[in-house]
């Protein structure tokens, strides 16, 4: 039971001679019957190691050895017994549901009563039995998601590697996956589960923690987490200051890493430091500074060495907007698509200088919400002001004063980051001095000036997101719309980001942004929750907490406030 | 595999993999478009549109001077069906008509014309075509000149001189004695219409995988290159023979163009040659990943060179020999030359199995460099 599915002994994978190593020797073990998580930054290696154990790519050196067969002299054995979900969606979206199941079926071999038998078992496990006949193309996020995992699991392998399956996934939808792992299991399978949300290591029995080729750290997350007992403290009681407190908090040499929780603050501190006085961080007066548990965020910031400091000046002028106006506001928004309602009466308000949060699972209508804010899409009935401008009546006056970032991040990747400055300078109106000066505030506030040359698409991922960011701003709108920022990115690149958009706040610019992260969503100050259309709450991250808050769960989470407040509006509505 | 030999997984996943190619070429109006519509448009293109004949030369001819020879000159021209002439004295008559199209060429007879003739000098004659239209200027030229040639010939043979040297050639239209283009661009178009199937359609397919990520999670199932590329083939094949039965109905019932060949040989001859233009697809997919790519690289090296060096448009032997050799790697050329005999001449062995020796040369080429250039891995 306890041999080793994966043996992978000084591994070494290579795709360029010039640059460093994707794996850098690496030696390790996938043990069956549990989930190994694999964690670390963009660009850490997990991929590439996923399709080495898969057998699609060749080792440079080094032996590894996947269910007893050598990836690259016996592929065919090796993929007769292990599944494989690739991080992106690999399956074909103009066949149906039912016509993925059953090429993969065929491949995989699995015929006749079994399949039968194998389909009923995994579409009940999926939930896609209502779907069977839906094209690929139109599921949504977490059902493709689901229907990828089912596929990669047809013949129970008996390894089956996920290459970040919960990218871009609700909460719920991530639950169900998981659940569906958890049976696996207890099959004796053995999982890989490569993810970017940390979160999810908590759920692994061990964990590979990669950077750049290497494993930090191997085995049980908990002894990681352990770790760091006695220097996590919770500060609160910082009101309306936090966001200031907390970049003055991370100037400290002292503070490791530190994250806004709805109306507090998570430090961690180095090693041996003492526990922070709040006098010294803070003036205010309420502030109160207490030990709390360390999660596995704390240990893996940690062990990269802390969240970057650096000091970003983000450099937008005095930002007046109109004054006595609400910068966005959203009234009546409703958005059919035929017979189906995709966004049913959304109201809400955001007031200047906050952020604001967009959730919902997949397919609930936050992305056509979005876009109807944005003015891609034309609401049905209702209105969509920016700065109190509607964005349908007046629309280039009304875009003039938003800023948009898209979640692929639109840029061109064959022209250089000053190409791209120059032309989002020039698509927002800049033009002349103030097109010059526009660029060298950008690229003084965000530090690009050693990449000016460089193409977009060879930016390492934080810094393709500071390009994206500062060509949204370029025209320094005093409303920001961020849809999905950081979908996909891992947490030291997303704390640099929210650094950012953090000193944006400072200068009052408003900020309304979806994500599935729910510790991001903590960073906002009032949520409003989509589902079925409808905008079934907002509130401040604490009083969602609190509506959802029981005798047996009395400090719930921000996810389990997401789940509580859907399942009490299905209840609702049936 | 517990039920079954091995044997049977792979025709069951190669099956499975044919079916799901079948689905998409279904859904994908695009392989619709590029297998039935694009065919009807260029054969529509090269049966109507494109005409290498000017059935009838509209001729202005000045007579500044009526003779007797005069009048012999235009009703030689006159007797024949390619020409409508219509007559004037003034030579600057008929300069409107010619800018307006409205005739194809001026040949003025000038005022010494009879003169000349009678004292034995060369008589010279003015042709002058409309440039704008070349194609037909040049036929009309060609057309007139002969004409002229002819004439001379006969007054020559009247009058007992020995004609002049280098006109005993006597050309001889077989197979399409009405010189009706349409009769060998129909089975050239068909050509070019089963190497854009074979050769475009099947690299993009393969791209369009890499393109949309998909072949990962197919890679990693145990299904061997052979399968692979056999599943990508089949559908692709059924499709290039339907769109030439397609082209092979509107040839015969749309152009009138009859099939002299036997319809079978017609079959086996098109499926050698689609051994070719697929496996040249599959290779072009080997080496890119973009269906961007795919394309432009199926155009510039199957498309193009069918269109320029099969020998259907431009004349073979009139090239620099140099591109003549070029030609010979270009399988459209035989697979052209193969057609058109079956087309217009009949089951010719003599031509058909050179060319089926040629194609299968090259299909057997490329299906080696493909197998070996084509990745099981993604790196």
């Amino acid at each position: 039971m306890n041999e080793p599915l994966a043996n992978l002994s000084e591994l070494t994978k290579r795709f360029d001679a010039k640059t460093p190593p994707a794996i850098d020797r690496l030696t390790t073990q996938i043990l069956p019957g549990r989930v190994t998580g694999l964690v670390g930054p963009d660009g850490a290696g997990k991929t590439t190691l996923m399709r080495l154990m898969a057998g699609l790519l060749a080792p440079t050196s080094g032996a590894i050895h996947v269910c007893g067969f050598d990836t690259l002299a016996e592929p065919n054995a090796l993929h007769d017994v292990i599944g494989y979900m690739p991080q992106r969606f690999g399956l074909y979206e103009d066949l149906s549901v039912l016509e993925n199941l059953n090429l993969y079926a065929d491949l995989r071999g699995v015929t006749g009563e079994a399949r039968v038998e194998t389909f009923e078992r995994l579409l009940a496990f999926t939930d896609l039995a209502r779907f069977t006949k839906r094209l690929a193309g139109d599921l949504s996020g977490g059902m493709k998601q689901k229907l990828g995992l089912a596929c990669a699991m047809l013949r129970s392998p008996k390894l089956l590697l996920l290459d970040e399956p919960s990218v871009g996934v609700d909460p719920i939808s991530r639950r169900e996956l998981w659940h569906m792992v958890y049976q696996l299991i207890g099959d004796g399978v053995g999982v890989v589960w490569s993810t970017s949300y940390l979160d999810e290591a908590e759920n692994c029995a061990d964990v590979i923690v990669l950077n750049q080729g290497r494993a930090l750290y191997q085995g049980d997350p908990k002894a990681m987490t352990s770790t760091m007992e006695g220097r996590v403290f919770r500060l609160s009681g910082a009101g309306a200051e936090r966001r200031a407190v907390l970049a003055a908090a991370l100037a400290r040499p002292d503070v490791l890493d530190g994250v806004i929780q709805g109306e507090a603050l998570r430090l961690v501190m180095t090693e041996d430091a003492p526990a922070p006085k709040p006098e010294e961080i803070t003036k205010s007066a309420g502030a109160r500074v207490e030990p709390t548990k360390p999660r596995f965020e704390d240990a893996f910031v940690a062990a990269l060495g802390g969240q970057p400091k650096r000091h970003l000046t983000v450099s937008t002028r005095a930002l007046g907007g109109h004054d006595g106006v609400t910068p966005v506001s959203a009234q009546d928004l409703t958005k059919r698509f035929g017979a189906f309602t995709a966004a049913d009466h959304i109201s809400f308000e955001i007031k200047r200088g906050e952020i604001f949060g967009l959730l919902g699972p997949n397919g609930a209508g936050k992305s056509t919400t979005f876009k109807m804010m944005c003015g891609l899409l034309r609401p049905t009935s209702g209105k969509a002001l920016v700065d109190g401008l509607d964005l349908y009546g007046a629309p280039s006056a009304a875009r003039a004063r938003l800023g948009y970032m898209a979640q692929k991040f639109s840029l061109y990747g064959d022209l250089s980051v000053k190409q791209n400055l120059s032309f989002f300078a020039g698509a927002y109106g800049l033009a002349g001095r103030a097109r010059s000066e526009a660029m060298d505030r950008a690229v003084a506030a965000f530090d690009l000036a050693p990449h000016l040359a460089t193409n977009a698409g060879a930016l390492p991922l934080g810094f393709k997101q500071r390009l994206a960011l500062s060509c949204a701003i370029l025209h320094e709108p005093p409303v920001l719309f961020l849809d999905e920022p950081t979908s996909g990115v891992d947490p030291l690149t997303r704390r640099e980001f929210w650094g950012f958009i953090n000193a944006l706040v400072a200068r009052g610019v408003t900020i309304m942004v979806t994500t599935h992260f729910m510790d991001e969503a903590e960073y906002c100050d009032r949520i409003g929750l989509i589902y079925r259309g409808q905008c079934i709450a907002i509130d401040t991250p604490e009083a969602l907490q609190a509506r959802v808050a029981t005798p047996d769960l009395p400090h719930p989470t921000l996810e389990d406030a997401f789940i509580g407040l859907i399942e009490a509006h299905d209840k609702i509505a049936a | 595999m517990s039920a079954f030999g091995p044997r049977q997984g792979r025709l069951r996943r190669i099956r499975a993999l044919i079916w799901k190619e079948s689905l998409q070429v279904v859904r994908d109006p695009s392989s619709f478009v590029v297998g039935f519509v694009l065919p009807i448009i260029l054969l529509v293109l090269f049966g109507y549109g494109v005409s290498f004949d000017a059935s009838v030369i509209r001729v202005g001819l000045v007579i500044e001077e009526p003779t007797a020879n005069t009048a012999w000159f235009l009703a030689s021209l006159s007797n024949t069906p390619f020409f409508a002439v219509q007559i004037s004295a003034d030579p600057r008559a008929f300069h409107d008509e010619l800018a307006s199209g409205a005739i194809n060429a001026i040949v003025d007879l000038p005022g010494d014309f009879s003169q000349r003739l009678a004292r034995g000098d060369t008589a010279s004659v003015q042709l002058i075509t409309d440039g704008s239209d070349p194609n037909t200027a040049s036929l009309a030229s060609g057309y007139i000149q002969g004409a002229w040639q002819s004439w001379l010939n006969q007054k020559g043979l009247t009058a007992g001189a020995p004609p002049p040297p280098g006109i005993d050639v006597l050309p001889r239209v077989w197979f399409n004695p009405e010189l009706e283009s349409r009769r060998f661009l129909v089975p050239g178009s068909i050509a070019l219409i089963e190497m854009m199937i074979g050769s475009l359609l099947t690299a993009l397919v393969v791209a369009r995988e890499w393109e949309r990520g998909t072949i990962e999670a197919l890679l990693a199932t145990p299904i061997g290159i052979v399968e692979f590329m056999i599943g990508k083939l089949a559908p692709n094949f059924l499709l290039g023979l339907a769109a030439m039965t397609v082209c092979v109905l509107a040839a015969l019932f749309l152009f009138h163009i009859p099939l002299r060949g036997s319809i079978w040989l017609l079959y086996g001859f098109t499926s050698i040659f689609l051994l070719v233009a697929l496996s040249q697809g599959l290779l072009i997919s080997s080496l890119v990943r973009t269906q961007f790519l795919a394309s432009q690289i199926a155009m510039i090296t199957a498309f193009l060179p069918g269109l320029f060096f099969s020998g259907f448009l431009f004349e073979l032997s009139s090239m620099p020999v140099p591109l003549q050799w070029f030609s010979r790697i270009v399988p459209a050329r035989y697979y052209v030359q193969g057609l058109q005999t079956l087309f217009l001449a009949g089951d010719i062995g003599s031509v058909l199995i050179p060319c089926s020796l040629a194609l299968l040369a090259m299909s057997a080429v490329l299906f080696l460099l493909t197998a070996r250039s084509t990745r099981t891995r993604l790196d």
